[in-house]
């Protein structure tokens, strides 16, 4: 069944979208990350242009982070405390990002740098993912405790000022490092356009010792937060938010986040770890594949203006 | 900017330059000046329908004819970038800008356009995707090229294989020696705006009669309606999306709750 979208000005076959809202809502709800990663660049495949892509994903993020909040609330695996302290910095990265964001797309080659933080960020954090649950499942296997919370395994970070408790989060930690995390991906975001998710959840599990439990849920309440407020701008100052076709994707997706966070609390720890990291890691590979193959077409084409 | 008022004013007077004294006149009948799109839109088809009629002052018509459809579609700029490899990557090094060049182009003929006059009559007349105006903004300049310069190539190519471009040698037909039909496929990503048709009547390769005629796309309905209050209301729209967003993710945990 095609469906005609207002805003992106082209037909769409409605289950295909659905069933694309669907996939990528399931392992947002698993992993706790937004998966406007892959969301974007499968919108861009089926022929919607970049910026209207990027624009609507957004909202669609915004829903399915949503409901795994709420069902992450409902199971008392979520850090209030936490997110927000990540949020207010999150937002000073942003601007910083934003304002990059122009100065670089003055240079005209911004798609070079985001190419290049892609690949670099999506490899390097997908591989230590791997590399750390592969360890863990290991121990375990050998009988030994999975869990890398030793009271002894405090890195210099830890002796910062500024301590904090995060209750639900079980940690004890300086209030610098979460600032910084914060800015990182909020500053990263608004370059790279994404919510950050996939990058928030090994930040956090590494560096801040939070338990994976929690993490996730955390992870949603940042992205829903920045991936509305992103949806408003984008709708007011580019108008490139397509109402119609975000409602497709917020269904499947929905849906999808909903038997993927069941899922998420099901599996153990470190395999969750594991798969996201392999996940990260061969989204990485792909956009390194692209930067390093010869293409099939040396040219592409880009809208400049209208009239 | 003043130069491409200067080329665009001089496109308008070879333009102008009118046909031989003519014995014949076309008469043209367009299906649907108004292509609406809506929620079901996959494109459409559209026919031209028209006779050669000779001039009441003279009455000989000189048959063949042969005759070339030219719909072009509302204007807008495009970059076309190429890339090269730098350092082991593929990074785009290097862009022209097509400044108003049309979001959609149909050539339509009844034979291969070049075929049909000598060059110089095709250039002039800028018929065929080859000889159409396609200026591009190097430096402070704007200029079009020779047919053959490798961006106006890959972007006549690029914009064909979206099916916004095309040329077909078989879409007039003649039904009689003077009665034709040309079909004006409009594919679905077609731009919406308004549109111009140019027909042109040739035989033995000279110009003998032109005629235009023009058609709109348009989204009626709720399509027009989102996309007004996406453009005239962007905040509040931005702010529906969300709440829509929030909404449904709410609903879908209702839904879903077991708990």
């Amino acid at each position: 069944m095609q469906i005609y979208l207002p805003i992106a000005d082209l037909p769409v076959n409605v289950f295909l979208v659905l069933g694309m809202g669907l996939a990528v809502g399931y392992i947002s709800g698993m992993f706790g990350i937004g998966g406007g990663f892959l969301m974007t660049p499968l919108l861009i495949f089926i022929g919607i242009s970049p910026a209207v892509a990027v624009a609507t994903v957004s909202s669609h993020i915004a829903a399915s982070s949503f409901t795994g909040a709420i069902s992450y609330w409902r199971r008392r695996a979520l850090d209030i405390a936490l997110a927000m302290m990540l949020l207010s910095a999150g937002i000073v990265g942003s601007a910083t990002g934003v304002w990059l964001f122009t100065e670089l797309r003055a240079l005209d080659q911004l798609d070079l740098m985001i190419g290049l933080s892609y690949v670099t960020l999506l490899t390097v954090v997908g591989g230590m993912m791997i590399y750390e649950s592969v360890q863990a499942i290991l121990r375990t296997r050998r009988g030994m405790p999975a869990t890398l919370r030793r009271p002894g395994s405090h890195t210099w970070f830890h002796g910062l000022p500024f301590k904090l408790r995060f209750k639900r989060s079980k940690i004890y930690v300086s209030a610098i490092p979460v600032w910084a995390i914060g800015f990182v991906i909020g500053f990263v975001g608004a370059i790279m356009g994404i919510g950050g998710g996939f990058l928030l959840v090994p930040m956090l599990i590494y560096f801040l010792r939070v338990p994976t439990a929690t993490v996730i849920g955390t992870s949603m309440v940042l992205t829903l937060v920045t991936m509305a407020s992103a949806t408003v701008m984008h709708a007011a100052t580019n108008h490139l938010v397509d109402a119609v076709l975000a409602l497709i994707l917020m269904i499947g997706g929905v849906i999808g986040a909903q038997f993927g966070a069941r899922m998420g609390q099901k599996m153990r720890g470190e395999r969750l770890r594991l798969l996201l990291g392999l996940l990260v890691f061969a989204v990485g590979c792909r956009f390194a594949f692209e930067l390093v193959v010869q293409p099939d077409d040396f040219y592409s084409l880009r809208y400049v203006m209208g009239g | 900017m003043r130069q491409l008022t200067i080329m665009l004013t001089l496109v308008t007077i070879a333009c102008g330059v009118g046909p031989a004294p003519a014995a014949e006149r076309l008469v043209v009948s367009l299906s649907n000046h108004r292509v609406a799109v809506t929620s079901n839109f996959v494109g459409e088809e559209l026919v031209l329908f028209g006779t050669i009629e000779p001039e009441p002052s003279t009455s000989a018509l000189r048959p063949p004819y042969d005759l070339v459809v030219t719909v072009t579609g509302p204007r807008q700029t495009l970059r076309t970038r190429r890339k090269q490899r730098m350092l082991g990557i593929w990074v785009n090094v290097d862009s022209r800008e097509f400044v108003r060049a049309p979001s959609y182009l149909a050539v339509l003929s009844n034979r291969p356009v070049n075929t049909i006059a000598g060059q110089d009559t095709l250039r002039r007349l800028q018929i065929g995707l080859d000889n159409f105006l396609l200026p591009q903004r190097i430096g402070a300049d704007v200029a079009d090229t020779v047919r053959d310069d490798p961006f106006r190539r890959a972007f006549v190519r690029l914009e064909t294989q979206q099916g916004l471009y095309r040329e077909s040698a078989t879409a007039v037909t003649f039904l009689t020696p003077t009665v034709f039909r040309a079909a004006i496929p409009m594919p679905a990503a077609v731009p919406t705006g308004n549109y111009t048709i140019d027909v042109e009547l040739f035989t033995g390769g000279l110009l003998v009669a032109r005629t235009n005629s023009a058609l709109e796309v348009i989204k009626t309905g709720f399509e027009q309606y989102v996309a007004d209050a996406a453009r005239d209301y962007g905040l509040v729209y931005g702010m529906a999306t969300t709440a829509m967003a929030l909404i449904i993710g709410w609903f879908a945990s209702i839904v879903f709750a077991r708990d």
